[in-house]
């Protein structure tokens, strides 16, 4: 250990100080009075934190004797992870405030396990990625169970703890195989211990354990039981966190534990996840149709867009990890939009979640009914929206690789899949008359809402440049 | 049969039965017994191992905490152990099946592992040359662990931030003493002199 070390993890060292700073001023201060004032604390300082990882980092640092990675591949998964997270953060405040479920420890929670989720994409050791997933998932089973006066809440957190302490335990197991075979537990070591292309069967067995654990934090099927369940029982804040920032994280780590550690097999893996791929793409489709609340709603759609993300990475290509990493930036930058918009939903001062109070929306609110099509069908990957083009890389780097029947079958899915986003446009305009749904007007909401429908509109001119930033990033990854 | 062989014997001996009468032995009380028999036989061997270090561990945590604490369960709570042990019957084939997975795998550990080439060697490197394990660890945990160390902490940070949020609840219909209140409180606004007439009341 040395200050060079220290200097690598500065990021990290820096957001852990703010999170437990933002607890002392918690809990000597004004308690929960002052929760809002922590929240834009953080959200500030994560934004910051985003600034000053994008725009000084550089090079490929190693800190740590090879367990912490940062490089252009980190950096690119820890500014969109510290974006999406502040994001979340500032919209749901409001909510959170108004049902009296905003606590301090809320903001200190969520940083805590931003710290994680940036450890995990930094990884560079088995050990170091098994804390970062630990602490990540720790604060996020706390958030998830909030609302601790209702069952629905309580049972999303109970459920989220005990499957996720399952899916440690197999990716434990499958780790402790993995260092029986290399004898170490650095990525670089099991690379090169696994590097020829032959793996024996004890490291086979490690790697489908390894997989599985972290095909539950991606919750692609079939480890996706827990999705709509928590989802739904989280209040809604929470849901958008869940939906954005951990999903990026798991992605990154997954993408980097596959090349990083078992490069040199990447045919025995690929297959594994092609089929996790296609599985999570058909559910989360088909699954979504009969759904009437919006949270689950989204939580179907989230299975099925990892399915997608996941097609990037199981062509096993630089370009597939280029593919992967823009479809999650622009996963997320939809999502953000569309649940500011499921926050915004509310009667008489209390959210809905129900798709048919949606009826007739378009005649009272013209613009952001407008601005939830653009979203919706931008999910849907509708041509002229940004949605569109992130399918369109996985896709083609999936046809690239040979893998062309997963490339058709996701073509498939996402045709069975527009059924459901299109049907809430069809509510909105077309739908019967009924007791229609008011709107929460917090210029926070609206603003987030209008700019994530802007970016799906005017990103397709360019993608923003993350196309480029994307490519630099998954060259550092994959040779 | 040398001394070491001749007490790894013992100790292997002594651990499994140790573990079987924990198992089957009717009265309680003696199953935690037999339970810490089963601890220091195991901590004999880790000293056999020349882990010193691990083997005080299991006598301090497992025998001098956990096990007291076992017992102290046992004895003072009301749990109906004959009932539980009916049980026990039910929940046999899931064992045997947990017992015959476990055998397989040392099976597969011992018999048929291939580990890379350079593993062995890779997996003695971490240790420090030439000091014993207490300080070795220490030498490890400190320095090139360092991060997982402290990550470590932020973990435990996180679940005790996490318990107080999710079971600490502010008691609402309570009166709490305020004794600075108390004290400054004027007597001249707190208390009021009445003169009542005799037989009238207020």
């Amino acid at each position: 250990m040395t200050s060079t070390d220290l200097n690598i993890i500065l990021p990290e060292i820096l957001l852990a100080l703010g999170a437990m700073a933002g607890l002392m001023a918690g809990v000597y201060g004004g308690k929960d009075r002052s929760a809002g004032l922590i929240c834009w604390g953080i959200a500030g300082l994560m934004a910051a934190l985003a600034a000053f990882i994008g725009l000084t980092g550089f090079g490929d640092n190693v800190a740590f004797g090879g367990m912490f990675h940062d490089d252009g591949f980190a950096r690119f998964a820890k500014v969109a992870i510290l974006l999406s997270a502040a994001g979340v953060l500032v919209m749901g405040q409001d909510y959170m405030a108004r049902r009296g479920l905003l606590r301090f420890e809320y903001p200190v929670l969520v940083a805590l396990s931003v710290v994680g989720m940036m450890v995990m994409v930094s990884a560079g050791d088995l050990m170091a990625l098994y804390m970062g997933l630990e602490l990540q998932s720790l604060a996020l089973y706390v958030v998830s169970a909030l609302r601790r006066d209702s069952v629905k809440s309580t049972e999303a957190g109970l459920k989220y703890f005990v499957l996720g302490a399952l899916s440690s335990g197999l990716l434990l197991y499958g780790a402790s195989l993995v260092y029986g075979f290399a004898g170490t537990t650095v990525f670089s070591g099991i690379l090169a211990a696994a590097g020829d292309g032959q793996a024996p069967i004890g490291l086979l067995i490690g790697l489908v354990f390894v997989i599985a654990g972290m095909a539950f934090k991606v919750s692609a099927v079939p480890f996706h039981m827990w999705t709509p369940d928590v989802y739904e029982g989280s209040p809604t804040p929470v849901t958008a966190f869940f939906a954005t920032a951990p999903k990026i994280a798991a992605m990154a780590l997954f993408a980097r534990v596959m090349h990083g550690a078992f490069g040199g097999v990447t045919s025995d893996w690929s297959q594994v996840i092609a089929l996790i791929s296609l599985l999570s793409m058909f559910l989360g489709a088909i699954a979504a149709i009969g759904q009437m609340n919006i949270k689950r709603l989204m939580a179907y759609s989230s299975i099925a867009h990892m399915g997608y993300a996941l097609m990037g990475l199981a062509a096993g290509t630089q370009f597939g990890v280029q593919a992967m990493l823009i479809y999650m930036a622009i996963y997320v930058a939809m999502n953000v939009g569309t649940f500011a918009f499921i926050l915004s939903m509310e009667q008489d001062g209390t959210p809905v979640s129900d798709i048919r109070s949606l009826n007739l929306y378009a005649k009272a609110e013209p613009g952001r009914a407008l601005a939830l099509l653009v979203l919706l069908f931008s999910l849907a990957g509708v041509p002229p929206f940004l949605g569109f083009f992130g399918k369109l890389y996985v896709l083609r780097a999936a046809y690239e690789a040979g893998l062309v029947w997963l490339a058709v079958a996701g073509v498939i899915a996402s045709v069975i899949g527009a059924y459901y986003y299109l049907r809430l446009v069809y509510l909105m305009w077309f739908g019967a008359e009924g007791s229609s749904v008011d709107t929460n007007r917090a210029p926070v909401l609206w603003v987030f809402l209008m700019g994530s429908a802007a970016v799906m509109v005017f990103g397709v001119i360019n993608l923003f440049g993350i196309e480029g930033a994307a490519a630099a990033a998954a060259a550092t990854l994959v040779p | 049969m040398t001394v070491m062989a001749l007490a790894f014997y013992l100790f292997a001996i002594s651990a499994i039965a140790g573990g079987l009468f924990t198992v089957v032995s009717r009265n309680p009380v003696h199953s935690v017994l037999w339970l810490i028999l089963a601890f220091l036989s195991s901590a004999g061997l880790f000293v056999l191992l020349g882990a010193e270090f691990v083997a005080m561990l299991l006598i301090i945590v497992y025998v001098g905490a956990v096990a007291v604490l076992f017992l102290f369960v046992v004895m003072m709570l009301d749990v109906d152990f004959a009932e539980l042990k009916a049980e026990m019957a039910q929940y046999l084939p899931l064992g045997l099946l947990i017992g015959l997975i476990l055998l397989m795998q040392l099976g597969i550990a011992f018999g048929a592992w291939d580990a890379a080439d350079g593993a062995a060697a890779a997996r003695a490197a971490v240790a420090p040359e030439g000091v014993e394990n207490t300080a070795a660890l220490g030498l490890l945990i400190y320095d090139q662990y360092f991060l997982l160390f402290q990550l470590a902490g932020l973990i435990l940070l996180t679940a005790m931030v996490g318990a107080i949020v999710l079971t600490l609840r502010k008691p609402r219909d309570i009166k709490r003493q305020d004794v600075l209140q108390q004290m400054w409180r004027d007597p001249a606004k707190a208390m009021e002199l009445k003169d009542v007439k005799p037989g009238q009341g207020l």
